[in-house]
């Protein structure tokens, strides 16, 4: 080797600005209309984004009418008043502490059944020689397409006692069922358990797909038994997704609100995120605010000690992944009672639940039996009037609320899963193009940190910066409109829509767009005769997943739901809180079929895979 | 046709200094081969050729015209430097047929119909393979994808062709048909080409004049056969052939402006005019390498006047040639003999080494001090 080569670092020469220089430079920028996409999107992430999360954290210090009673002062001043009450008064106990140990203790054991659960699941099914793997890994996902909420009905339906004002399915038949089993933290915990071990499921066994069984038979011939195997080889490649997939289930039940409302509100128990919903409706919303802050700040804590704790090894999640082959591992004498486990799985986590909560809808009296004097289709289709003694309102079909929310629900996935969809694609163009710079990592950054909020955090947030107007009238109060809700949603959903945009990009060759550069093909031709066409197919199945997500969603939007933009899922849930839980699982059945409808549509015709969508 | 000019230029990844300091002029009608071992920076100069990657130093020409000055951060556009590509992945357009494929430059260029047509049909024709024009890449094979990506570069009558490892995709007996092709082509459109490859093999057969990198260096910039005879210093020596050079150390000395060289081979007096202007100590003994082809050496069952007493170490037949390898004392070095031939394991022979096929380095700077002629 010649001595006089040395790959040193070193920095490209700084070079004379001279006109013709700095010229050029500027043309090479304007002329090239993709740095002009770059900015303008990088200006519209940032007021999406960065600047909402400012204006909250600035309205948590500024003080607003509500409080001049209890406060000195002018509306605008700085004032730490709200953090105070929340941390410092003697209501902390109640406005924090308590609700923040519920949701840890909800969260904590929501993780510590659903992961096992999941992940063993997972196992089964990928790895091992169980029949009828292909209705058994259809029923397993279907829970999962289920929005959360709708467990939590489901469950009031099962176990409902009097002291929310009706008989559940469980004490209609004499059995008596504590409080503490029906509302309150035990159900809390099934029921997002019931929920959320898909998300160990679908991870774990994407994890275990990608292993090679060569790599388990290469332990079996240097003599390792099966529990070996499990413990030393197959385990420790699979942790990095099981630890992915705690983290998730730890930040998503913490900040969830649909399944603690429902089945905590009624009982006094309050979760950080139903507690924060209190502050927002009924003031001082400056409090409310401050809490979002804490779950935003906690989210964050947990998904960052995740990347560091496993964010490089999370790499080897996919070694090995040439095993096309796979040898299933036979279950012997295990296999009869593993069925029987998972049909009980089957049975409690879905059937029954559902079962009670569809013929629930026909009953007339809730738990009073299935007898023909209990059956009636009032609930569906009944006029007003006809039944004053149950209800005030119609059955649903004639119920004009019903048919607004319907339109409203319809009207918002189309609306915004069209949106977000193309805003991810374009965000994926952005990031998978510019990988490795730093306007493609910013892009990244940028549009990670909804991940980061619940969606009550991240909609409250949206709800604090546009309620009011700002920049004198440039951007008008939005308050109570469609368009926020619909800007919400977009927003909220960019990281998943973004990752798939990505992934979809990804998958487009940089050198199929330079071949049509030096064909002199220009940016926007590129665009328009390479990039789309190539990019439909990824498109239409993102949009789908965005859409089904978008049509499950609770929790983002009922902070800004006013009687004109109400959803179906809002109204089942207002339904059940008002104590027409008929009517609410009604508008459950009919939200669920929506899904199912477009989970199968999507799955048919765009052969979009659930396991992709978070 | 053109005559491309390459001055000073540099390129640098971040930090990473991927190209140092590269001269290089092509001359209207040459075959330009830029090789080297992979991450050298050879596709990276084919792609600061191409106006797809904008270095930080330099100045590029073409038949005159700037078409790079980094001082001004002047960079012209890809589609105005008059060149076509051949990309290593082919970079086909999967959904568009073969002769969309083709068409497409055609069209933005605003073509008639007619002469799109005309051209995308000969480029198909003389690439063989008019029948696939309503295939989809996908459903052709390796082979006949690379046909279509250099019908699709040649359609537009590109006065430089560039393509960058077009043959690494394709096994061994279709690689041997296309270099043919290439060379046909080379001839018949009387195109400027500047190839890159990493096969020397390629480089030697195609090419009018190779230019030799060395991380993110140019090494050596000759004809095929002077790269062969005359490698400037040892690395190139060791990169190029098959079966590789025979190094042998040995001493040198410079006595009366002939160079003395003692090694295994026996003794050697090369004179003044065979000498190069590297670098060499002027007086006293300094260690040198002595570098022969195994073509060049022959062996001869019988003593013969001045040849090399050696033993036979092993000897391996391969049907159109035989290689054996030879020992001289502690070295071991190959002789490539043509055709069939058979010697005994420990075989007593005689190496006749003609010297003035001897190159001969100085060991310190690894440069050539000696030509073979």
């Amino acid at each position: 080797m010649s001595n006089a080569v040395t790959v040193t670092k070193e920095r490209p020469p700084r070079k004379k600005l001279t006109a013709r220089r700095l010229k050029n430079l500027i043309l090479n920028v304007l002329k090239n209309p993709f740095n002009m996409v770059v900015l303008v999107s990088l200006i519209v992430l940032f007021c999406l984004i960065v600047i909402p999360l400012l204006t909250m954290i600035k309205s948590t210090f500024t003080l607003a009418q509500g409080e001049l009673r209890r406060v000195d002062g002018k509306v605008g001043d700085f004032t730490l008043y709200y953090w105070q009450y929340m941390l410092m008064s003697n209501m902390s106990k109640a406005v924090l502490w308590e609700p923040l140990l519920h949701s840890f203790v909800c969260g904590f054991f929501t993780t510590l059944i659903s992961v096992p659960l999941g992940s063993v699941l997972a196992w089964l099914m990928i790895r091992t020689d169980l029949p009828g793997k292909k209705v058994l890994g259809i029923l397993i996902t279907v829970p999962y397409m289920i929005p959360s909420w709708t467990k939590a009905i489901a469950w009031l339906a099962v176990f409902r006692t009097p002291t929310s004002g009706a008989n559940g399915f469980l004490t209609g038949m004499g059995i008596p069922i504590p409080d503490w089993l029906a509302y309150g933290p035990t159900a809390i915990v099934l029921c997002m358990s019931m929920h959320y071990y898909a998300f160990s499921y679908i991870q774990v066994s994407g994890a275990l797909r990608s292993i090679n069984s060569e790599l388990e038979e290469m332990g079996e011939i240097q003599g390792a038994n099966k529990a070996q195997i499990l413990r030393y080889i197959t385990l420790p490649l699979i942790l990095p997704s099981v630890l992915s997939a705690l983290v998730m289930t730890v930040s998503k039940s913490i900040g969830t609100y649909g399944v603690a409302a429902n089945l905590g509100n009624r009982i006094g128990y309050y979760t950080l995120a139903t507690r924060m919903r209190v502050y927002i409706d009924q003031g001082p919303r400056g409090v409310g605010y401050a809490m979002s802050i804490v779950l935003v700040g906690l989210a964050a804590l947990i998904l960052m000690s995740n990347q560091r704790a496993i964010g490089v090894r999370k790499s080897y999640a996919t070694v090995g992944g040439k095993g096309g082959r796979s040898t299933l591992m036979p279950l012997g004498a295990a296999k009869k009672p593993m069925m029987a486990f998972l049909a009980v799985f089957l049975f409690l986590a879905m059937v029954m639940p559902f079962f009670v909560l569809i013929m629930e809808t026909f009953q007339i009296t809730t738990g009073a039996g299935y007898g023909p004097e209990n059956l009636t289709l009032y609930n569906w289709i009944g006029e007003a009037g006809e039944a004053e003694k149950y209800t005030n309102y119609a059955g649903i079909f004639r119920n004009p609320e019903f048919f607004s929310a319907l339109w409203n629900t319809v009207r918002l996935t189309i609306i915004t899963s069209l949106i977000t969809a193309f805003c991810g694609q374009f965000l994926g163009y952005i990031s998978s193009r510019g990988r490795g710079k730093w306007y493609g990592n910013l892009t990244e950054q940028l549009v990670f940190v909804p991940y980061l909020m619940s969606g009550v955090a991240f909609s409250t947030m949206y709800f604090s910066m546009f309620s009011v107007p700002h920049f004198g009238g440039l951007i008008p109060s939005l308050y109570g409109t469609f368009t926020l809700i619909v800007l919400t949603s977009v927003v909220k959903h960019f990281p998943f829509a973004s990752r798939s945009g990505t992934a979809n990009m990804l998958s487009i060759s940089v050198e199929l767009e330079e071949a049509a550069d030096i064909a002199g093909a220009s940016f926007w031709k590129r665009m328009a005769t390479i990039i789309v066409p190539l990019a439909k197919n990824g498109f239409i199945s993102g949009l789908m997943l965005v859409f089904i997500s978008i049509a499950k969603e609770l929790d983002l939007i009922i902070i800004m739901m006013t009687p004109t933009t109400r959803t179906m899922s809002y109204l089942a849930f207002t339904y059940s809180q008002e104590g027409y839980a008929q009517m609410s699982d009604a508008i459950s059945v009919c939200v669920l079929l929506f899904i199912l409808f477009c989970y199968i549509f999507a799955n048919k015709v765009a052969g979009a895979d659930i396991g992709k969508s978070w | 046709m053109s005559r491309i000019e390459l001055k000073n230029i540099d390129k640098f990844y971040g930090n990473n200094h991927v190209l140092r300091n590269i001269n290089l002029t092509i001359e209207d009608g040459d075959f330009m081969t830029l090789l080297g071992p992979s991450g050298c920076g050879k596709t990276t100069t084919l792609r600061v050729v191409s106006g797809l990657e904008k270095p930080q130093n330099g100045i590029m020409t073409i038949d005159g015209v700037e078409m790079i000055n980094a001082d001004d951060a002047y960079y012209a556009e890809p589609s105005k430097r008059g060149l076509n590509l051949v990309f290593q992945s082919y970079a086909l357009w999967p959904h568009m047929t073969v002769y969309n494929n083709i068409s497409f430059g055609l069209k933005i260029q605003k073509m008639s119909h007619d002469e799109i047509d005309r051209r995308v049909m000969d480029s198909l024709r003389m690439m063989r393979i008019d029948m696939y024009k309503d295939r989809y890449p996908t459903e052709l094979s390796g082979g006949q994808q690379q046909r279509v990506a250099i019908a699709r570069a040649v359609a537009s009558s590109p006065k430089l062709l560039l393509l960058d490892e077009p043959l690494s995709n394709l096994d061994a007996k279709l690689r041997i048909d296309m270099r043919s092709e290439l060379q046909r082509l080379h001839k018949e459109l009387g195109t400027t080409i500047i190839y890159v490859t990493h096969d020397q093999v390629e480089a030697l057969t195609m090419s009018t004049k190779i230019a030799l990198f060395k991380a993110g260096e140019l090494n050596q910039v000759a004809t095929p056969m002077e790269l062969y005879n005359n490698p400037i210093d040892l690395e190139a020596a060791d990169f190029i052939g098959n079966p590789r050079i025979n190094l042998v150390p040995g001493k040198a000395e410079m006595k009366g402006g002939q160079l003395v060289v003692k090694s295994e081979l026996g003794g050697h007096t090369f004179a003044a005019e065979y000498l190069t202007n590297e670098q060499k100590p002027s007086s006293g003994e300094f260690d040198c390498v002595l570098a022969v082809r195994p073509e060049q050496i022959l062996i001869s069952r019988e003593p013969v006047e001045g040849a090399l007493p050696v033993t036979v170490y092993a000897s391996q037949p391969a049907g159109s040639e035989t290689i054996v390898t030879l020992k001289a004392g502690e070295d071991e070095f190959l002789s490539k003999e043509i055709g069939q031939a058979h010697y005994d394991i420990d075989q007593k022979v005689w190496a006749i080494i003609d010297q003035d096929k001897i190159n001969v380095y100085n060991k310190e700077t690894t440069r050539l001090i000696k030509r073979a002629v």
